[in-house]
């Protein structure tokens, strides 16, 4: 008995299951398990990414959002100090006025006071004379007294 | 259908009860006889595999890989880590010459917890009915790795392949320096050729002795259970012994044929491991 021809035939036999278990067993399913490594890969990369560009849109829209919240408070700090200035310049308008027709009142009473005390004199200046023509009577002659008299009207 | 009763009610004798379980169906005479029992089951088991890797390759799944699928997955990426883990250099035939190693190494295995009389009873059923012979002639080995034939041609191809990917590392010049310089330096050339010598030869021999030894023992011991015979009173302690065994067997087909898978990686990294005075 002699295994010689057995052991060539095994021998031959491991070399075609080696190439069968490789055609048939090894290939496919490391094909398959390298493509569902791939994906599996591929789908963290994409998670990744998408985690990375909602980042990057919280941040931006964190920026708009914190832009916009400036902007409004500019916005509305300028509105306040235009209103102020607004006020501001109305009463200064309106102060301004107000002096302008005091000034004016104040001046056209003046004004006033003056032509009455003008009138006045010019009155006390007529009864004075008039008084005294009718103390005197003939006594005075009103030609020749007459610049003593505007004198005295003009003292009053 | 006489003769067959017979068969089944003979008594066992020992002798050749053992003789029957462990003798060869061969084939041939001298130099030119085969093995066909360890041909025919190594075929066959290899076959099955290579029949359910077909079927199950013609729909693989990337999303719903199905039960056997998964199962194959397992294996093969199981294999793939120890090949990659071993030889870390990317190589198309580590990868499956390892898987085929440990694949059919262990379904050739698992026939030792097959029931040791059911593959040689069919094989002299079926040797009746086509009257090859007379069934108490008909020898039948039903573990192929219980056989010389498997493990050696296993060890051998990986023999060949180690001196192959040995001179492709480090060239014919190369190869040859390391059985003179290796392990004691060049001045103890013929110490080292002496030894090198003895290292690689043991290499394959105890890669398919360690592999033939314990199935032998294995299937042996299966058969010196079953010869316990027949009776209602040894029956439970019969059938415990032969549970435990199996149990233990279970373990020893794994491990061996894991055994055999690594270091045949591990030898072929050795050997193309340019480095290495191997």
């Amino acid at each position: 008995m002699s295994i010689g021809l057995t052991l060539l035939v095994e021998i031959i036999t491991f070399a075609l299951f080696v190439y069968a278990f490789k055609k048939l067993l090894w290939k496919p399913l490391m094909g398959v398990m390298d493509a569902r490594q791939a994906r599996i890969a591929e789908g963290l990369a994409a998670s990744d990414r998408g985690m990375e560009a909602l980042q990057k849109a919280e941040a931006k829209s964190d920026d708009a959002l914190r832009e916009a919240r400036d902007q409004a408070r500019d916005i509305l700090a300028a509105a306040n100090q235009q209103a102020v200035q607004l006020v501001e310049q109305a009463r200064e308008t309106a102060r301004t006025e107000g002096d302008r027709i005091v000034e004016r009142a104040k001046a056209e009473v003046d004004r006033e006071v003056q032509a009455a005390r003008e009138s006045l004199r010019r009155d006390v200046g007529r009864l004075a004379v008039q008084g005294a023509e009718r103390i005197l009577k003939r006594e005075i002659d009103s030609k020749a007294h007459a610049q003593m008299l505007d004198q005295l009207a003009a003292e009053i | 259908m006489s003769d067959l009763l017979s068969l089944l009610s003979t008594p066992k004798e020992a002798t050749a009860f053992i003789h029957h379980h462990m003798g060869n169906f061969t084939i041939g005479q001298g130099l030119f006889s085969v093995n066909a029992d360890e041909l025919i089951m190594s075929w066959l088991m290899g076959g099955i595999v290579l029949f359910v890797a077909w079927r199950v390759g013609k729909r693989l799944s990337l999303d719903r890989p199905g039960r056997l699928q998964s199962v194959l997955e397992t294996v093969v990426e199981f294999v793939n880590n120890q090949a990659k883990a071993l030889y870390p250099k990317a190589d198309p035939l580590i990868g499956p010459l390892a898987l085929t190693i440990f694949v059919w190494v262990i379904v050739m295995n698992v026939m030792d917890i097959v029931p040791v009389d059911l593959v040689p009873t069919i094989a002299q059923v079926v040797g009746l009915a086509f009257g090859v012979a007379e069934p108490h002639h008909i020898m039948f080995r039903a573990v192929p790795t219980a056989g010389l034939a498997v493990p050696t041609a296993l060890a051998l191809s990986i023999f060949g392949l180690t001196l192959l990917y040995g001179i492709r590392a480090k060239g014919v010049l190369g190869y040859l320096k390391g059985y003179l310089s290796h392990p004691f330096g060049i001045w103890l050339a013929p110490f080292n050729i002496a030894i090198t010598i003895v290292e690689e030869i043991a290499k394959p021999l105890s890669l398919s002795l360690r592999l033939f030894g314990n199935m032998f023992a294995g299937d042996l011991v299966f058969i010196l259970i079953a010869l316990l015979g027949f009776s209602w009173f040894a029956l439970p302690i019969q059938a415990g012994i032969g549970f435990l065994w199996t149990a233990f067997e279970t373990l020893i087909i794994l491990i061996q044929a894991f055994i055999f898978m690594l270091l045949s990686v591990v030898y072929l990294a050795l050997a193309s491991d340019a480095e290495s005075s191997h």
